[in-house]
């Protein structure tokens, strides 16, 4: 199953910044394995959902091209400290893993 | 035909069934929420493709668009990219490099007062321009600016 993702939201100015870190191979496809030749598979975070108190904030997908162990940084206007945030993804396997944080 | 399919269904389900609702997650109502995966814009093999894949062919040069990002990345295996776009109303944020051999990179939609800003981390084959679109009002806009990677990011 999937490693645990680290998220921290704060409060700056009016506005919360939240940032996660997920942790996943994103494994472009085109990269071959050095010792048996062979491409590795394409193994990769495809949606991405970032929800506040329930409604979804961000909606993102992504391709192959997001780097290993993506990084995802996020504003949201209005927030206020105590509200809730959930980060979730999905890969192309159907693997899938989420976080909750409170905004500090 | 249908019918019997329905009542195998009913005596093979039991127990078992709620466990695997459970890991779909469809047990928990905020978790529904799927994002449909856009394939035909992510394999688009160029900047014009992908840009009509999107919904966004014709988008507009626009100053109000800040891409922040080096201009040398020593590792074009994590190249960190903040957008910041300060257009009214922007709706969503596009990220394409256009020398890699899919150029659209992540999609974000924003929406409940998510910021005109998204910063990630993304990967480049090659020196080239990092384009990003806005989609705000039901129009689009972008923006462009080149980054040099001197060791590339797509092993090999």
């Amino acid at each position: 199953m999937a490693e645990p993702m680290k998220i921290r939201a704060t409060m700056e100015g009016d506005a919360a910044n939240i940032k996660v870190l997920m942790n996943h191979v994103m494994e472009t496809g085109q990269r071959k394995d050095a010792k048996t030749g062979q491409v590795v598979p394409a193994h990769f975070i495809q949606t991405v959902i970032a929800q506040m108190n329930g409604k979804p904030v961000l909606e993102a997908q992504w391709s192959q091209a997001v780097s290993k162990n993506p990084f995802l940084g996020f504003k949201v206007k209005g927030a206020k400290a105590g509200d809730k945030v959930n980060v979730s993804w999905v890969d192309n396997h159907g693997d899938k893993n989420s976080a909750d944080a409170v905004v500090a | 035909m249908n019918s019997k399919r329905r009542t195998f269904l009913k005596t093979a389900g039991g127990a078992s069934s709620i466990a695997i609702a459970a890991a779909a997650g469809l047990i928990k109502p905020t978790e529904v929420l799927a994002v449909e995966w856009n394939k035909a814009a992510f394999e688009a093999k160029g900047v014009p493709d992908a840009l009509k894949a999107v919904g966004a062919a014709g988008a507009a040069d626009s100053k109000d668009i800040l891409i922040k990002a080096p201009d040398i990345a020593e590792n074009g295996a994590v190249v960190p990219i903040e957008v910041t776009s300060k257009i009214a109303g922007t709706s969503a944020i596009m990220l394409m490099v256009e020398k890699n051999p899919s150029p659209l990179t992540a999609n974000f939609d924003l929406a409940h007062g998510a910021e005109g800003y998204v910063s990630t981390r993304i990967k480049m084959g090659q020196t080239s321009n990092v384009r990003a679109v806005v989609k705000a009002g039901g129009r689009s806009y972008t923006a462009i600016k080149e980054v040099k990677v001197t060791i590339g990011g797509c092993g090999g």
